[in-house]
């Protein structure tokens, strides 16, 4: 919808600042962008083509390669359900089977108030606590039909507001640029041949 | 049953409350070994004991870190650190505790290799969907910066460095070297031909690159701490160290496990009580896989066998990224099949055709044995794609691929209808599955019909 906002920015320039090559900050700032909205909107690309001296065709070319880039808008909240080895063996599919009955769509689809999205995705490295989900990329582990019903009626009463932010937020937390930044180490022999 | 023991190394901060906080990681002997290294050691010195110690990387080829780290070309310059944190081999789950739990001892590890290798910047790239992974090492970073453990002078040395937190947006495909170079460059996430593109060589920015697993460098401030003679002579001459296994399926207590290297059996892991206790409901093994969803299947016959390197190679399959996954008697090995061909043919990058193309066939294949409308002539064609991929089906697999993400999916194929054969043709002559097993998909199919 949106190019990134003045705030976003200027996160947007502290993560170039890390990188050697300001291509490199790319899939950074397609998630800012995705925070920012709930997905990636077209403007929003041009904007970090910008920032990138890059073509908008040559960002959505990166950003479709990726599978967490939505590129319309999708659920406040994103449940992927894992079906991948470990979670099918104990269930999964039936877990998928009733989420989808509960919210009445089918896996990759969003619910007529916008609030969910479900969709069946791979393996989320929680294997030995199969089956498995994550919420906006919070997880959830050893899920029941009736865990999985608990934590839809806490999301929509909004209990759980504080623990998954909407979708498009990863972490809460963000490497910070100190005075100390741009440390780099070894970039010629002479220094190597002086230890 | 009695279990060889070791010293906990890498996740001896698990149970420990604040073991992710500077301030829990210094308390628990944390950043000694980045002191030593960078205090009284020279890089070499420091490589030489990566080297004694013998560690085999973690990240699934496991290849040894110190000969890796040997392949730098001598007086090129800025040359990189990219630590691979993008964990996604399905049955794979101890990079990310690792990162969730005690992000300090990956930091430090980084940080000694950087001054081992002589680095000019480490770029730390974390699995896109790992939201808390990203989270406990930013605020690590951030501690350890203002603590001068990352950054300039580093301990009060004329060494600095930085390391860069990145991570990716859900692609399989990255966890190769080369894809996550790509990646890392801003680009789609698509694997370089090797050679010319050995990373050592020529890798991130085209500059000499060494990519390591995060279990890997997580074990690096244990073997500068008490040198690598003491990590060697843990666990077997030919599999040092201790290692994480993740053991999922059906068992009575799935878990990750910290456990001696090449003297631990599949059995062990399996039955005894302080790992997995059993097979849930007393049941038996059918199948296993030993090194996640790339490696051949193991049956009952191979539960005996040590996670020894060498002695799971030789017996045709690998210990991979330390993912065993148990499947008991009533499993449907038709639909196991198809989930992990499922997970390969989503995931192909679509780069090289045999992958692109045939994933997607064998996919579409054992799909429509599954619906009911499996031909008598798909067992052969499975096996004729399968060829087509990976020329002789054999082990370790041939490639008509630049990476081995084509030749993996052939892997289910060539271990599930080998070994059970009746099941898939059960399935095409009577639409369902052998008495005795569950179809996964009893309530999802049935909702479609």
């Amino acid at each position: 919808m949106s190019r990134l906002s003045e705030e976003r920015v200027a996160t947007a320039k502290e993560i170039i600042g890390r990188f050697p090559r300001k291509k490199s900050a790319l899939i950074p700032l397609l998630h800012l962008a995705q925070e920012q909205d709930g997905y990636v909107a077209q403007d929003a690309m041009v904007h970090i083509a910008e920032l990138l001296d890059l073509a908008p065709a040559e960002v959505y070319g990166t950003a479709s390669f990726y599978e967490m880039f939505k590129f319309h808008p999708v659920g406040k909240y994103c449940i992927n359900i894992c079906t991948n080895i470990s979670c099918q063996l104990v269930g999964a599919w039936n877990l998928l089977h009733h989420a989808e009955e509960r919210l009445g769509i089918k896996s990759g689809g969003t619910t007529q108030d916008g609030l969910f999205t479900i969709e069946d995705v791979e393996c989320i490295a929680a294997c030995t606590e199969a089956p498995a989900l994550q919420v906006n990329y919070r997880y959830r582990y050893k899920v029941t039909p009736e865990s999985f019903d608990a934590l839809i009626n806490d999301l929509e009463s909004g209990k759980l507001t504080g623990e998954v932010p909407p979708h498009g937020t990863l972490a809460s937390v963000r490497q910070t640029t100190t005075a100390a930044w741009s440390n780099r180490g070894v970039e010629e022999q002479a220094q190597v041949d002086a230890r | 049953m009695s279990v060889p023991s070791g010293p906990r190394i890498i996740t001896s901060r698990f149970d420990v409350a604040d073991g992710h906080t500077y301030a829990g990681y210094v308390r628990t002997g944390g950043y000694v070994s980045l002191r030593k290294a960078v205090s009284s050691m020279t890089p070499q010195q420091v490589h030489d004991e990566v080297k004694a110690a013998e560690i085999q990387g973690r990240g699934g080829a496991g290849f040894p870190a110190g000969t890796k780290w040997g392949f730098l070309p001598a007086g090129v310059h800025p040359r990189y650190l990219v630590i691979n944190g993008d964990e996604s081999e399905p049955g794979t789950y101890k990079d990310r505790l690792l990162m969730e739990r005690d992000p300090h001892q990956l930091i430090e590890g980084i940080v000694i290799a950087c001054y081992a290798l002589n680095a000019s910047q480490a770029f730390l790239y974390v699995r896109g969907e790992m939201a808390h992974a990203q989270e406990r090492l930013a605020q690590a970073l951030n501690e350890a910066y203002a603590n001068n453990m990352v950054g300039r002078n580093i301990c009060g040395s004329d060494f600095s460095v930085d390391i860069t937190l990145t991570w990716g947006a859900g692609a399989y495909i990255v966890g190769e070297e080369t894809a996550l170079i790509e990646s890392l460059e801003g680009e789609r996430g698509m694997p370089r031909l090797k050679p010319p593109f050995f990373p050592a060589v020529k890798g991130l920015y085209m500059q000499p690159t060494i990519v390591n697993n995060v279990e890997t460098l997580a074990n690096v401030p244990y073997i500068v701490g008490k040198g690598g003679g003491d990590f060697k002579s843990i666990g077997a001459p030919t599999s040092t160290g201790m290692r994480m296994f993740a053991v999922s399926g059906h068992v009575n207590k799935p878990g990750v496990f910290e456990v001696p290297n090449g003297v631990t059996t599949f059995r062990m892991l399996f039955e005894a009580p302080e790992y997995c206790g059993g097979i849930r409901n007393g049941g038996s093994i059918k199948a296993f896989i030993p090194g996640g969803a790339s490696a051949m299947w193991f049956f009952p016959e191979h539960l005996d066998m040590a996670l020894d390197k060498p002695t799971v190679d030789k017996a045709g399959s690998m210990l991979g990224s330390g993912a065993i996954v148990a499947m008991d008697q009533t499993t449907d090995m038709v639909a196991a099949c198809w989930r992990i061909v499922r997970f390969f043919a989503r995931e192909s990058c679509g780069k090289c055709t045999p992958c692109r193309e045939g994933t997607t066939w064998l996919e579409r294949v054992l799909k429509r044995m599954l619906d009911g409308h499996g031909r008598p002539e798909d067992i052969d064609l499975l096996f004729e794609v399968s060829e087509s991929i990976s020329p002789g089906i054999a082990w370790p697999p041939r490639q008509t691929t630049i990476c081995p993400l084509g030749p993996s999916a052939v892997s289910p194929i060539a271990s599930a209808v080998r070994r059970f054969r009746h099941e898939f043709e059960h399935y095409i002559e009577h639409r369902r599955p052998i008495d005795g097993v569950e179809s996964p998909f009893a309530t999802h199919l049935a909702s479609h019909a």
